[in-house]
């Protein structure tokens, strides 16, 4: 197998074709809308990368979506489709509104606290979605489609409850600032901090004028361990094996029920730390009415299946779909192209990472060419055909 | 050989690769009209991909085909059936809420005036086939109603109604009953009297001497000739298949039992739909013996094993290995008292087919501390562990460690899951139909392997519905019948018939 054909059967090159073919599509239908398509691809990477503070802001909104992500690739490769991140994100954020509002801790108290009743949150969610599944035959798109709304009502019941809302506004209190997970908060704030900083301004932009924080560190940290789970435990030995085939498995003495649950809750788990994340690192440090689906668990779905469900693969792919939807906006603004090529974009991008059979195609070609080109040497030379494999 | 109207079906020539791979070396076929034309091969020699072309489904590299003499081009199943070959696949192809006759005519669908669907029209065309060729089926049942071999010959009258002269039948009898079978032969050589051409895949022996007029073989990808099967046996056509002398005979000592390993004392088993099918079972099985179960399918073997396995809770009884009670614990448990089973499908019970090689042998072991302690495992160990097993039990090809369980042919499956169950040296082993759809070399393997299980010491129950199996390899043969063991004999002191009739429910003499 030449290097081309191998590169052309791997993971990477089907994703990397995905985001090209993607980019193609985009640029026809901004050919058609009559803007020019490089200036506005220039738009969206200056839009993304062309200054500090863009580039904190694409890590800032990596951060979710790299977490539901790992939560819906970690819940595939068992075998289960985790359509209810967004449930478990909504519930993290509103446990750690709830616990960080109420609590007042010293700071190594509380962070962890708050991060755990967010994960806890996701975590049972997870959980009830699975053991519905394990026990009652379930299916966990339904259960966790319904979650999804029940959650999403309950957060606006929070907020517009009598102990938690915020008067004259949409939104619930903020949670104690010894809750927050910024990046050096109290020190770049303190005049120390402002003084030191004025001397470097990319480092004063990102961290003045960002919500810069600890959550995408968390995140990528969660993808190794989710990673790590799958690929050297006993448990994502166990977790896999479910997934592919729970009859061998219960064969094989493993708790197929069990399993089911403990891949579901985990799974929660890494959304409910998301949201979590979202309520100590982001401002306004709350939770706000919903209106709809802010979409930080299907942005997710998106995230797994362009990574082809690989956790690791999710730390770029969030960080892609990251910089095209920041990058985005400023498509708007500076060419007046509307937003909606972007998703135009990344719907086309998604789609053909759901078409795995694109790049073996080429790979097939590349081998097929090859050969030609090694039947065309041999009857040349006049040797004879090469040893066949028996 | 030259293309001539004699032959319904000439292939001559025939080069097919992929990839690196070689699957059909100029290979050659010639099918005179109006006869069986058997090909034998083991698995993965080349059988199904040679037919495979001839439907249609791939292209040959190199190599024409003729029939009746006429050269033609097949590039897909459409103008296959345009020339009159009909394909019956080894997994049915069928609806299975549909009816019979729906299914016969899908993709070929009567209609009357404004393409309206003639079902009245249809109904009696399938009517007047399945009179034509005396088939037992009625058109109206829905194919989940009617047994697997009626669902095989609605798939003959698929082929049949689409005007085929020539019927391509995959294996046709790997999952069939005895009765079935003599059956289907039965039609087999109805179809010939009405002027049919069959060409039958299949790598089981007695068959092929039963219903094919000529066999033609094919040894990894080569074609090794073209037998008359009148003129052959079966021990000649063994030979040529896997390419060396085989022993069609079991070779074993006489058992020297020991202790009782299994005791099963008055169990009742229900199956998922909630239906009796172990009815109050005894049986016992000593260290150092083969006991076979011998009996028709569906007369609660496969619950029995569910029950043993703890697959299925049982409704009553004990079930007690060296003493200790088993029943209604788990499958991990009955894995602890050191009772291996061989399941009887192999694709649903005993593999996790997207896993590797090496992580399908550290099934069950994989929650010991052998592959790492604590929560860790270690998959560098596992495939260690594996090539060992690779190598001790020449599973093909070597160095596939870390290639999918998919990838592995039928007979190397089934030797990696055999690798891994006597590698536990158990106490017991179970072998639930552990030869089911393998070829007569990985046969030999299998039973040989039971053979020097048995000698170590290990009790052994072999399950079979191949009662030949069970009289070759058994020490004890015990009938099963209705859920209950109906009656034991001592090898060699029982005949077929008399074990036939007990199957049967009837009583022995």
């Amino acid at each position: 197998m030449s290097k081309l054909e191998k590169f052309l059967r791997g993971r990477f090159a089907a994703a990397l074709m995905a985001v090209l073919v993607g980019f193609a599509i985009s640029a026809v239908v901004l050919i058609a809308a009559g803007y020019n398509p490089i200036s506005a691809f220039a738009a969206l990477f200056h839009g993304a990368f062309g200054r500090p503070k863009y580039i904190a802001n694409v890590f800032i909104k990596a951060t979710p979506i790299l977490l539901t992500g790992v939560s819906v690739a970690f819940a595939f490769k068992t075998g289960l489709f985790n359509i209810g991140a967004e449930g478990q994100y909504i519930l993290g954020t509103v446990l750690a509104t709830i616990v960080g509002v109420k609590l007042n801790l010293p700071m190594p108290l509380q962070v962890p606290i708050v991060l755990a009743a967010g994960i806890l949150g996701g975590a049972a969610l997870g959980a009830f979605v699975g053991w519905l599944k394990a026990h009652f035959g379930i299916h966990e798109v339904i259960t966790s489609i319904m979650c999804n709304w029940i959650v999403f009502y309950l957060c606006n019941y929070v907020v517009m409850s009598d102990t938690f809302h915020k008067p004259n506004s949409s939104s619930a209190l903020a949670v104690n600032p010894r809750s927050y997970t910024m990046i050096l908060g109290n020190w770049k704030k303190s005049d120390a901090g402002k003084e030191f900083l004025s001397n470097i301004p990319w480092l004063r932009e990102i961290l003045l004028k960002t919500d810069l924080n600890y959550g995408f560190i968390i995140a990528v940290l969660i993808a190794i361990l989710a990673s790590i789970i799958l690929t050297r435990t006993k448990l994502g030995y166990e977790l896999r094996a479910v997934g592919f085939n729970r009859d061998a498995a219960r064969f094989s003495g493993i708790s197929v029920e069990r399993n089911i649950v403990l891949s579901m809750l985990i799974a929660g788990a890494f959304c409910g730390l998301a949201g979590a994340l979202a309520v100590t690192g982001i401002a306004p440090h709350t939770i706000t009415l919903l209106a709809g689906m802010e979409g930080y668990g299907f942005n997710g779905m998106s995230v797994a299946f362009i990574a082809a469900c690989s956790p690791l693969g999710c730390i770029p792919a969030s960080i892609l779909f990251a910089s095209l939807i920041y990058g985005g906006m400023s498509v708007q603004q500076t060419m007046g192209a509307p937003s909606d090529i972007i998703n135009i974009m990344i719907g086309t991008i998604v789609f053909f990472t759901a078409l795995p059979g694109l790049t073996p195609v080429l790979a097939n070609m590349v081998a097929k060419r090859r050969k030609d080109q090694e039947n065309v040497r041999v009857s040349k030379d006049g040797t004879p055909l090469p040893e066949k494999e028996v | 050989m030259e293309a001539s109207p004699e032959y319904a079906v000439q292939m001559h020539g025939i080069l097919k690769t992929f990839g690196q791979f070689t699957a059909l070396d100029y290979v050659d076929l010639d099918v005179k009209k109006q006869t069986v034309h058997a090909i034998l091969g083991e698995n993965g020699a080349g059988k199904t991909t040679l037919m495979n072309i001839l439907y249609g489904l791939y292209q040959a590299d190199e190599g024409d085909i003729f029939m009746g003499g006429e050269k033609v081009s097949i590039t897909n199943p459409t103008e296959a059936i345009k020339h009159g070959i009909g394909m019956v696949h080894q997994h049915f192809m069928l609806v299975e809420n549909f009816t019979v006759t729906e299914n016969i005519i899908l993709g070929d669908e009567v209609c009357g005036a404004a393409g309206v669907l003639d079902m009245a029209r249809a109904r009696k065309e399938v009517m007047e086939l399945v009179n034509e060729y005396g088939f037992d089926v009625d058109p109206d049942a829905k194919i989940q109603d009617i047994t697997v071999g009626m669902q095989q010959r609605v798939e003959i009258l698929k082929a049949l109604y689409r005007g085929a002269e020539v019927l391509i039948l995959d294996e046709p009898t790997a999952v069939l009953t005895p009765q079935e079978i003599e059956k289907l032969i039965e039609i087999m050589h109805d179809l010939i009297a009405k002027g049919k051409t069959i060409i039958i895949i299949t790598h089981k022996l007695k068959e092929i001497m039963q219903s094919a007029d000529e066999c033609s073989i094919i040894r990894r990808g080569v074609y090794m000739g073209t037998v008359d099967v009148h003129q052959s046996n079966e021990t000649e056509l063994a030979s040529k298949m896997v390419g060396r002398n085989v022993n069609l005979t079991v070779e074993k000592t006489p058992a020297h039992p020991g202790e009782t390993v299994l005791s099963i004392r008055d169990l009742t088993v229900k199956d998922d739909r909630g239906i009796e099918q172990v009815r109050g079972l005894n049986l016992d099985v000593r260290a150092g013996e083969i006991v076979g179960i011998a009996g028709i399918d569906g007369n609660g073997q496969q619950e029995l094993v569910d029950a043993i396995t703890n697959i299925v809770k049982a409704e009553s009884g004990s079930i007690k290995i060296n003493g200790e009670e088993i029943a209604n614990t788990t499958p991990r448990n009955t894995y602890l008292k050191k009772v291996a089973t061989i399941p009887s499908d192999r694709h649903r019970w005993g593999l996790v087919l997207p896993f590797t090689v090496s992580e399908n042998t550290a099934l069950e072991r994989h929650a010991d501390d052998e592959f790492g302690a604590g929560i860790t495992l270690d998959y560098d160990k596992m495939r260690e562990y594996t090539t060992k097993l690779i190598k001790e039990f020449d599973i093909r090809p070597a160095g596939s460690e870390d290639e999918r369980m998919s990838g592995l042919s039928g007979g190397n499956q089934q030797k990696a899951i055999i690798a891994r169950m006597v590698t536990a040296s158990p106490n017991l082993l179970i072998a639930f139909q552990p030869t089911r759809g393998l070829d007569v070399g990985a046969i030999e393997f299998v039973h040989k392997t039971l053979i020097a299980e048995r000698d170590r010491g290990a009790a052994i129950l072999l399950i079979s519905f191949e009662l030949d199996e069970v009289m070759d390899v058994s020490d004890t043969i015990a009938v099963i019948y209705h859920g209950q063991i109906t009656g034991t004999f001592a090898q060699g002191t029982v005949d077929e018939n008399q074990l036939g009739l007990l199957m049967a429910g009837g009583e022995a003499k």
